[in-house]
């Protein structure tokens, strides 16, 4: 059954990109204001969802070649390892460090390595959410 | 490590080996290679004699477990060596026997000589250690290894069953055996045999005193075969006959014995309930033992059940010469005979037992049967066979000249002299011990003679053999011939040969106590005792026993007095297969694979323990002091959960116990925005939009047959375990708000949130900084479900295998 879903794919290239931003504005205010890596990630899963329901799963897989079971695993990695770099300072596991840092181009920067923590958060979350509905919708 | 250990573990190490020779060295029989081992270990211990004999004994120690006081300690004195010696000697002579009687080709050499010498080096660590724990491991090695040997032959059904019968009866004495140990030490604070023994005189007071005793009784009369326990022996005379005269007579059932000996000492001063039942349970056994073995058609049977006799013959000795340690001076204590006694036909059942069983293993090898009632009129055809047979026998049923027949008249003075005893209620009692003993020793004269007469006399009958039979080789002779002269020369020399040397140093182990530093038991054994009632006794034996034996076929029928339907042996069957019913059943009964049943258990579980703690400890206690005020909107979301909650019960279709369900999870989430939780409320709603849509799955997939909608059925007993559950959990919510002890730790996170950790969202800077490490299990958790999910969906053999 080939039905025309023009308005619904239409308004999901517009919302998606709000969708997409205010996923990352919640990951990244995560540490001021309610958000964080978990809600982010849900949120950004949540998009690509939108463009499952509005196109197909051949169609997003070429928009977004990603394996997510690779993305799950990048964010466990960077989980653990910015947990494990607290150990080359020696330090406990786990501990985060901060600074204001002057980067060129973004001038004087709050930097926290908790960020690097909930980003792995994020893409754990997306990777997970993303396999499951990948699976169990490719399955018959 | 000294010589000593050595000596002991010398058998495992030659254990190691015996693989390798027998693979490589196809040739000759592995027996050879064997045999040096205990020859050597003989001499070896034959050189403390001179030691003991001196009333010294010899002590190494090395430690294996220090902390817990369990040393590897090995101690020689007159009763281990006795021990040792018999172990050594008759291992000696029965590998040489083996060599003859397994065939090079036809039997797996290899196994049958490892078993072998595992048993000698755990026989020897049992009856020379002196820590108890020791000799606890070395006496299960011996159970284990006569399991494995008795199930040698391992395609035969009997086999199996008596060696499985074997290993659960000496198993159970042994971890009761463990257990009295155990009580032991808790008494005397030690391990040590030695010290144990010093410390006796303190423990009887105690209470743990009786059971100990009784526990590792239990050990030593299911080790020995005593009455109940006898009927693992003749179910293993399905081994091999080397194995049956080496371990079912002359050293594993001897354990119990030596174990009654040794701890003589601490137990029997003090209580008369180890005397009576020592000698009470030897006498049942020796009495029940000669009763039984007369009925037997088969050759080992017979010399099983005698076996049987005579160790509750020695054990009862061991009980009545407890008395001797009642009386605490030397000079005319006329019970001490009962020790020497017990020593001195241990060493005579040893040699003639060993050396019938190597004849019956000849007359089995050489005519293909052990059945009586085949048998006869060998005499011609295997006469070296035919005389062994004779002196064994004869020394058996206790006839002059052989050394049976002193060790009877000692065990009749032994039993006469108990009515003397005027302690223990002996005087009441005391007279059935010499009667019993009389009437056992009259069985033990018949079946001695049937045992000779039938298989050497008689007519022969060619026809019933399977093999033309012929005298055995003289390899296999020259074990048994030297056990019969040993037979013939104790019953000569006794006195000069056994007595100082090994019998007295024995002794002195056993009755520690009436010993003084310089003074040693002066032990006489003598043919003539002059006319007393114990020669009336053996005259009286060999009397009624000739006329019995000749009158046999007529009074064979008070046999039918104790049917096969009776016995112990159905008991044991009958009780091992209830016991397997009944668990089975009992397990069926509970585990009936419903998963609802098994919840039911758990929270009936929960709802019993939660309660009763709760009522035990005081716990129930509900104030409203620090309750918060309850809001409108609170109200209102409360009365929203409770009807989608309570609807969810009568739904009736699925459809709407979902979407309940999605609308008590919204509801929560407005709870958690009430309740000031934004990142929990963001969370929820988003989580539960996606549980909602995979529940919604689910659903569509549900099977298209026996898709009925209806209502959940009601059941009574569900319907209470859930309010159980609820009104329980409920009260600990309430009390546990009630009892609160401390303030909560949150001010730590709400001062130093910005402070330490550069964050304003304390919920996020908990979950990523102050209790990260949490947080990355999680999305493990997260990643492991996603993992499981596509493996689950994609992972199908089932299928690729169909096609």
């Amino acid at each position: 059954m080939k039905s025309n879903d023009i308005i619904l794919q239409t308004i999901t290239k517009v919302t998606l990109f709000v969708i997409i931003l205010f996923s990352i504005h919640l990951f990244f205010a995560g540490h001021y204001y309610p958000g964080g890596g978990f809600i982010g990630g849900l949120m950004t899963s949540g998009a690509i969802v939108l463009l499952l329901l509005a196109y197909d799963l051949k169609t997003v897989a070429k928009i977004l070649p990603v394996d997510f079971k690779i993305v799950a695993a990048v964010g466990l990695l960077f989980a653990v390892g910015t947990g494990a770099g607290s150990l080359l300072f020696n330090v406990p596991f786990l501990t985060h460090a901060f600074g204001d840092m002057n980067i060129p181009l973004l001038g004087e920067t709050s930097l926290h390595t908790a960020t690097l923590f909930d980003l792995g958060v994020y893409l754990v979350v997306i990777g997970v959410t993303m396999t499951i509905i990948q699976t169990i919708g490719e399955s018959e | 490590m000294s010589l000593l250990h050595l000596a002991i573990l010398s058998p495992f190490l030659l254990a190691l080996l015996v693989p390798i020779v027998y693979k490589y060295v196809r040739q000759i029989h592995t027996g050879w290679f064997v045999l040096f081992l205990p020859v050597l270990l003989f001499s070896y211990f034959f050189q403390f004699i001179s030691e003991t004999m001196g009333g010294h004994s010899v002590t190494k120690s090395i430690s294996w477990i220090p902390s817990l006081g369990i040393d590897f300690t090995v101690k020689i004195d007159g009763l281990g060596l006795l021990f040792a010696l018999l172990i050594t000697g008759i291992g000696s002579l029965v590998v040489l026997y083996s060599i003859f009687y397994l065939a090079k080709d036809k039997e797996q050499l290899n196994t049958f000589y490892v078993y072998l010498l595992l048993f000698m080096g755990a026989m020897l660590g049992v009856v020379l250690s002196d820590n108890l724990i020791v000799l606890y491991t070395f006496w299960e090695l011996t159970s284990f290894s006569s399991f494995l040997l008795i199930g040698y032959w391992y395609h035969k059904e009997r086999s199996r069953y008596g060696a499985q019968k074997s290993m659960l009866i000496t198993v159970l004495g042994g971890l009761s055996m463990l257990g009295g140990f155990v009580l032991l030490y808790l008494m005397t604070g030690t391990f040590r045999i030695s010290e144990i023994i010093n410390n006796a005189g303190d423990i009887f007071t105690s209470p743990l005193f009786i059971p100990a005793m009784l526990c590792i009784l239990l050990g030593a009369f299911t080790k020995s075969a005593q009455f109940p326990f006898h009927i693992w022996l003749p179910d293993a005379m399905e081994a091999p006959t080397p194995v049956s005269a080496y371990l079912h007579s002359a050293t594993m059932v001897k354990a119990g014995i030596y174990l009654v000996a040794r701890l003589s000492p601490v137990f029997a001063p003090h209580s008369g309930l180890w005397l009576w039942l020592v000698a009470g349970v030897g006498l049942v056994t020796l009495l029940w033992g000669s009763f039984s073995a007369v009925k037997q058609t088969d050759l080992k049977g017979i010399l099983a059940f005698s076996t049987v006799s005579q160790l509750g013959l020695i054990m009862s000795l061991l009980g009545v010469g407890a008395a001797a340690l009642y009386y605490d001076h030397l000079d005319e204590n006329i019970f001490i005979v009962a020790t020497t006694a017990a020593v001195f036909h241990l060493i005579n059942h040893a040699t003639f037992k060993g050396s019938l069983f190597m004849v019956v293993g000849i007359v089995d090898h050489e005519t293909g049967t052990r059945d009586i009632r085949k048998l006869g009129g060998l005499m011609h055809m295997m006469p070296i066979t035919f005389t062994i047979a004779a002196i064994g026998t004869f020394s058996m049923a206790g006839l002059p000249p052989f050394n049976g027949f002193l060790s009877k008249e000692m065990f009749f003075t032994g039993m006469v002299r108990v009515l003397e005893m005027d302690i223990f209620n002996m005087q009441t009692w005391g007279f059935l011990f010499p009667m019993l003993a009389w009437i056992a020793s009259i069985f033990t004269f018949i079946y001695s003679m049937i045992l000779f007469f039938k298989t050497f006399t008689g007519k022969y009958k060619p026809a019933q053999l399977e093999k033309k039979p012929h005298e055995a080789p003289i390899g296999m002779l020259i074990p048994p011939v030297i056990l019969a002269s040993l037979v013939i020369i104790f019953g000569f020399f006794a006195d000069s040969l056994l007595s100082d040397t090994l019998i007295a140093p024995a002794m002195a182990s056993i009755l520690p106590s009436l010993l003084n530093d310089s003074s040693k038991f002066f032990v006489e054994i003598s043919y003539w005792h002059g006319f007393n009632i114990e020669l009336m006794m053996t005259i009286g034996v060999i009397a009624v026993g000739t006329i019995a034996y000749l009158t046999f076929p007529k009074w064979k029928n008070i046999y039918k007095l104790f049917p096969e339907k009776r016995s112990i042996n159905r008991l044991y069957d009958g009780s091992l297969e209830l016991i397997q019913r009944s668990s089975n059943n009992f397990t069926n009964s509970y585990m009936n694979g419903f998963i609802r049943t098994y919840l039911v258990y758990i929270f009936i579980f929960f709802i019993g323990m939660l309660s009763i703690t709760l009522s035990v400890k005081n716990a129930l206690k509900i104030t409203i002091d620090n309750a918060a005020p309850i809001g409108v909107y609170e109200a209102i979301l409360a009365v929203i959960i409770a009807i989608c909650a309570i609807a969810i019960l009568f739904a009736k279709s699925r459809l709407t116990s979902i979407i309940l369900l999605g609308s008590i999870g919204y509801t929560v989430a407005l709870y958690f925005v009430l309740f000031r939780a934004p990142d929990l409320a963001l969370t929820q709603l988003v989580i539960e939009t996606v549980s909602v849509a995979l529940f919604l799955l689910c659903f569509y997939h549900l099977p298209k047959i026996n898709r009925k909608e209806e209502r959940m059925g009601f059941r009574f007993t569900n319907a209470l375990i859930s309010v159980g559950v609820g009104v329980v959990i409920t009260l600990i919510a309430l009390s546990a708000h009630s009892n609160k002890l401390f303030d909560s730790i949150s001010q730590y996170y709400i001062e130093n949130t910005y402070e330490k950790a550069a964050g304003k969202n304390m919920v996020n800077v908990i979950l990523v900084d102050f209790r990260g490490f949490d947080t990355m299990f999680e999305i493990l958790v997260l990643g492991i479900a996603a993992l499981g999910i596509f493996g689950m969906i994609k992972l199908r053999l089932t299928r690729r295998k169909d096609g």
